[in-house]
């Protein structure tokens, strides 16, 4: 293995690695924005709010992101309608048609672990909410939502990873994100190994940047459950 | 827009040529966890570092890269290794088999979380308790440790699978004629990209379907006897 290709060539993987950082970092970014107002209106008990975001999870969680960006890239201009609209610049570029696909998808999925968390709030907490006259609003705000991300903290920072390796279907359209670079290597010096185990190694660090970085907010989050150092071996009861 | 053109036999061929990646993966990562998940739980130091490497990395890499590396690599691999036992025609790497080592290898990992929260769950004092009737080891691992890890490991089980099956997505890339791949065919030949693609999605959407339906089953199945609070 000759991996002086690789330091020949690390202005490619620079240039990926910020592809993929801003891909990555974006959509993460504006899917859970979606993703709160979303999992709040899915545990509506209208059918007609719960059902359509029922619909929008079931298929992006249930079909391959692969097929996602196939669907926007590729799908959309096969309507002439569609190709004469003034989006239609927009969907021809393979980086925000990646940038949709990546947060309807991460959006759909961040939705679903919300959900799952607002309605693993203690029944105890919402009824001491009602009882203290709030307003549905801001017992949303005051009491569920932040003990929800509490509770959503270990299930997202999966999904960021899984976005992180989720973005890595870029190259595919195209894209020169951290895979596309390998890729681009490989077929200019026919450097597998080099190649990829270089886009290997950038991944496990990021993956290992954001592990670290959520066990840090971990900690901070759950500084309220530490054993407290009160000075007294009774706790002070 | 949903006629296929006379596409629709070719896409269901490349639908089964899924299900047969998807099956075959999944016999693999089976094994791989099942291995892994002793490996993890057993006292040998060196297993459990191996066992434990293995996870941490797999996880750690999008399935993209594995999948590129061990088809390009490996077909670089192959034929600088062939030579040297005396084999001199260039070989082809099949890409079914590069697929199906691929995801089988990485869901492996995952399996071996799996299978490991499983048998951590079956109380060891039952374990102890067949060991104390005389049953061999193995009885105990077919009898005792293997019914129950099986229900306690079926949520995560079903988990991956469903997760397996949109991998086999990626296949497609590396010249293998699944659903994906003929559906992209048929696409660039009828220009109706958007009406094939969202077949297969439906398809997909179909096969998770399914498989939800058999896990919901098999877990009652396995729970036959479990107080539900």
């Amino acid at each position: 293995m000759d991996f002086s290709i690789i330091f020949g060539n690390l202005d490619i993987y620079l240039e990926g690695l910020k592809n993929t950082a801003i891909l990555v970092s974006i959509s993460l970014m504006i899917g859970l924005t979606l993703a709160i107002p979303l999992a709040v209106l899915r545990t509506s008990r209208n059918y007609l709010v719960a059902a359509p975001i029922r619909a929008f999870v079931y298929f992006f969680r249930g079909t391959p992101l692969l097929i996602q960006i196939f669907l926007i890239y590729y799908g959309l201009g096969q309507f002439e309608v569609f190709k004469a609209s003034v989006l239609w610049p927009l969907f021809k570029e393979a980086y925000f048609c990646a940038l949709l696909a990546f947060t309807l998808n991460t959006a759909a999925y961040t939705t679903e672990i919300i959900r799952g968390a607002i309605e693993g709030t203690p029944h105890g907490e919402v009824e001491a909410a009602k009882a203290a006259g709030m307003s549905k609003m801001l017992m949303f705000r005051r009491i569920i939502l932040p003990s929800a991300f509490r509770r959503a903290l270990p299930a997202y920072s999966n999904e960021i990873i899984f976005m992180l390796h989720g973005s890595s279907l870029a190259s595919v359209i195209t894209i020169i994100d951290i895979t596309g670079a390998a890729r681009i290597v490989n077929s200019r010096f026919y450097s597998p190994f080099e190649a990829f185990l270089t886009a290997a190694v950038f991944y496990l660090c990021i993956t290992f940047a954001i592990i670290w970085l959520v066990n840090k907010l971990e900690f901070r989050w759950y500084a309220h459950l530490r054993p407290q150092d009160t000075g007294t071996a009774d706790g002070g009861v | 827009m949903f006629s296929l053109h006379g596409y629709g036999p070719s896409i269901l061929e490349g639908t089964f040529l899924t299900i047969a990646v998807a099956l075959s993966s999944l016999l693999i990562s089976m094994i791989l966890g099942i291995i892994g998940a002793l490996a993890k739980l057993s006292r040998s130091k060196i297993l459990q570092i191996g066992a434990k490497t293995y996870t941490t990395i797999i996880r750690g890499i999008p399935d993209l890269v594995l999948m590129l590396l061990v088809f390009f690599g490996g077909q670089v691999f192959i034929n600088e290794v062939a030579p040297l036992v005396g084999y001199d025609e260039y070989i082809d790497i099949n890409p079914f088999i590069a697929g199906v080592c691929t995801i089988g290898f990485i869901f492996g990992a995952y399996m071996t979380e799996t299978f490991r929260g499983g048998i951590l769950a079956v109380p060891a004092g039952q374990l102890e308790a067949g060991r104390a009737y005389g049953m061999k080891p193995f009885q105990v691992f077919t009898r005792i440790l293997m019914p129950q890890m099986v229900r306690h490991a079926i949520p995560g089980f079903g988990n991956n699978w469903l997760v397996m099956i949109k991998t086999t997505a990626l296949v497609s890339i590396i010249g293998l004629d699944d659903m994906v791949r003929k559906a992209a065919l048929a696409a660039g030949a009828t220009r109706m990209p958007f009406t094939f693609y969202a077949v297969v999605a439906i398809l997909f959407l179909v096969i998770t379907s399914i498989s939800v339906y058999i896990l919901n089953r098999l877990e009652s199945r396995y729970s036959a006897g479990v107080v539900k609070a």
